[in-house]
């Protein structure tokens, strides 16, 4: 077992070095079949270790495989563990990882740069499975660092694009900020308990003090703040859209952003250990959510809306840590990462069909020239409104169930409003793109065409565990099969026992008639009559500028942060550059300019002058030598 | 003092006196004399030493001998540079070569 698990991020780092070396020399023809056999491969292999752990008895696999790093006391493993948390990511990863490699044949065909993007596509499975694999924090690290460079390699991938190498730098940037809170996390961490490998840590984490465990908490927060785009570093995710759609189903939406999520969940022993860090980890994600879905109601672009939507629901799964269901928000990840990755290849396929037309006010109709890609996104948005009986419904309903049981009832009824609005919002992008009239140019609706077999298979077969994961295993709430397999990590849990006829049942009720009611505004807004979204914001321009606006987040940015680091760059580039530094430099120039002209006078020209000195030298050299050193 | 400190004195007086007229004289010719001077002193005081340590005899004369041949080369090449710079400058005061200034 311990070479399968060795080899599953092996396996994509030899498709990555073979396909960037040979992809195009040997390769050149199919440059893509070395990566897709190097995660199929991958792929199998995980799910004989998901099985595996699935059937053994005690379902941790701990081991290391050598020192990476020692110096002094500080001693770094390179290490894998393997538990059930680790299987449900590992599943996850692997499976949208593999079809986002299939559904890129298609979608990618006749770039030129198709050989770098199945590259790279590996690289990141490499780096992301490293995250979830590792057994410490250093190496979790690693992954962290690198499924960022991919994140960046991939959304700049168009990088003749300007708007598109602004925004992989811009998310680069961001995530700076985000690692920074992880690295002082880790050093508090290595100071406070002399270790970063997760058991040592977890083991010793009663006996310091709770304040630093806070500390440590928050700080790796802040880590996973600025992976999983939370509020206020979320302002990269949706720039991220200018890469290629593949991209943001497999990084921004189904994998990498979910790393802060798996993170904070993997510091479960440590994490649950401060009531603050869990009041901080919930008031943020449940913030993000309802911010995310209040800007998603009004984007226009296709993406950006599942873009705000993912920023949402990866807000929905933080609240769910902090309130304390931790086994909720792994299932809400789960169930996620299917049907947003599922939504975000369907609208690849839309945008496909369109001639890269992203704008859905020029969509509409889609339905009858679209139907595969229509009944697969159609499986997508309900899973992720929540209706029953699909995979979101019951992730969901287990986090507003535990926020109310943990009596947080403000941020229980904040997630019904959130799930309202999402409701609203996907249906919105649904009704806009599917159904009434195409409103695109004569030419564009001409060439519209159902996307390739590589494309819609690979979405159809999302659409089925977005459809029924969770009657497989969610069912019943608060007590399925995710509860059972995930009991080792989180021990001592509270669980209450759920009443289909009790307080359980009356939340699910509630919370469906929220979506449905959800579901029927936007089809009044949208299809019944078209015209009242424009009136009701022209009641509240405000409200509606700030929304389509995103909240000014980023003129905030631009204001507080990037002007005056621009001012101070260039007063540091015009003052200190040319004032104080060329100064210094060319005084010393001068100085010793000065100094050589004072000695040039002793460079007589005469060769008399010369013989001079050297008798002279001799003279004191042969006095020195005789009488002072004493021969 | 004994025998050899006589010669070795007339070899010093020599030797500074060529010594004198290298670095004061500014005529050329006279500064290439004075250099003959001070070889001259030095060939003196070999050929004393090697009269008097027994043990040196042929190896004192040999290097006369030298001296004497290397001299001859020197003057020859040093004369030709003379006339040669004095092509040049229509001089042969050396405080007039001044190229080497800095």
């Amino acid at each position: 077992m311990h070479v399968l698990i060795t080899l599953i991020p092996l396996l994509p780092l030899a498709g990555f070095i073979v396909t960037l070396v040979f992809g195009r020399g040997l390769l050149a023809r199919r440059p893509e079949i070395v990566s897709l056999a190097a995660v199929t491969a991958s792929w199998v292999l995980s799910m004989i270790v998901v099985v595996h752990v699935f059937g053994a008895h005690d379902k941790t696999i701990d081991f290391n495989l050598f020192t990476w790093i020692s110096a002094g006391s500080f001693h770094v493993q390179w290490g894998y563990l393997v538990d059930s948390l680790t299987a449900v990511m590992l599943i996850v990863v692997s499976t949208i990882g593999m079809l986002v490699h299939y559904y890129s044949i298609g979608y990618m065909r006749g770039d030129g740069g198709y050989y770098r993007f199945f590259a790279y596509l590996n690289l990141f499975m490499f780096m992301m499975f490293m995250l979830i694999l590792a057994n410490n924090y250093l190496l979790v690290f690693l992954g962290w660092e690198g499924v960022g460079l991919c994140s960046y390699l991939l959304i700049s991938f168009w990088f003749h694009k300007k708007s598109a190498s602004q925004a992989g730098k811009k998310a680069f940037l961001v995530n700076r900020v985000g690692d920074w809170g992880f690295m002082l996390g880790m050093f508090l961490m290595f100071v406070t308990f002399g270790s970063l490998q997760f058991g040592k840590v977890f083991a010793k984490v009663p006996f310091v003090s709770p304040g630093i465990v806070t500390w440590i908490s928050l700080l790796l927060f802040v880590g996973a703040v600025g992976k999983s785009a939370q509020f206020p570093l979320h302002v990269w995710l949706p720039d991220a859209m200018e890469g290629p759609t593949p991209v943001s189903a497999l990084i921004h939406a189904a994998t990498m952003v979910n790393a802060g999520v798996y993170m904070i969940a993997r510091s479960y022993p440590l994490v649950s250990h401060s009531h603050t860090a869990m009041l901080v980890v919930m008031i943020v994600g449940t913030f993000t959510a309802i911010y995310a879905a209040c800007i998603a109601l009004t984007q226009n672009d296709i993406k950006k809306v599942i873009a705000y939507s993912t920023i949402s629901s990866l807000g929905f799964m933080f609240m769910a840590l902090g309130a304390g269901a931790w086994v909720a928000a792994i299932f809400y990840l789960f169930a996620h990462g299917f049907f947003k990755g599922l939504l975000f290849l369907g609208s690849g396929s839309v945008i496909h069909s369109m001639s890269d037309e992203q704008d859905m006010r020029l969509m509409g109709g889609l339905r009858k020239k679209l139907p595969l890609t229509f009944w697969a996104m159609l499986i997508g948005a309900l899973a992720n409104v929540g209706l029953f009986p699909f995979a979101g419904f019951w992730a969901k309903d287990e986090i507003l169930g535990g926020d109310f049981a943990a009596h947080y009832y403000l941020v229980w009824v904040v997630g019904l409003v959130t799930a309202f609005i999402t409701a609203v919002f996907m249906f919105r992008l649904m009704f806009l793109t599917f159904w009434g009239e195409n409103r695109a140019s004569a030419d564009v609706q001409h060439h519209i065409h159902e996307s390739a077999r590589t494309m819609t298979v690979p979405l159809v077969i999302l659409a089925i565990p977005a459809a029924l994961l969770g009657l497989v295993v969610g069912l019943p709430p608060d007590g399925g099969f995710m509860h059972h397999f995930l009991s080792p990590v989180f021990y001592n849990v509270e669980q209450e026992h759920f009443a289909w006829a009790g307080r359980g049942g009356a939340l699910l009720l509630v919370s469906l008639v929220i979506v449905v009611a959800g579901i029927y505004t936007a089809y009044v807004a949208y299809l019944r009559r078209p015209e009242l979204p424009a009136r009701a914001a022209a009641r509240v321009p405000w409200a509606y500028q700030a929304s389509q606006r995103k909240f000014y987040m980023d003129e905030f940015y631009d204001v507080a942060v990037i002007r005056p680091v621009m001012g101070f760059a260039l007063w540091l580039a015009d003052v200190v550059d040319t004032k104080v530094i060329d100064g210094a430099v060319n005084g010393l120039a001068r100085g010793w300019d000065g100094f050589g002209r004072r000695l040039r006078p002793l460079q007589t020209g005469r060769a008399q002058s010369y013989a001079f000195a050297t008798f002279a030298g001799l003279f004191v050299l042969i006095i020195l030598i005789r009488y002072i050193w004493g021969a | 003092m004994s025998a050899v400190d006589w010669y070795l004195t007339l070899a010093t007086g020599l030797f500074c006196i060529g010594a004198y007229g290298v670095l004061a004289r500014r005529n050329v010719i006279l500064i290439i004399m004075s250099l003959e001077l001070m070889l001259n002193a030095v060939n003196i005081a070999l050929a004393a030493f090697a009269n008097f340590m027994p043990g040196a005899a042929g190896r004192g004369t040999f290097f006369v001998l030298f001296i004497i041949t290397l001299a001859a080369a020197e003057v020859t090449v040093g004369l030709a540079i003379v006339v040669a710079n004095y092509r040049n400058h229509r001089s042969v005061q050396a405080n007039e070569f001044s190229e080497m200034k800095g």
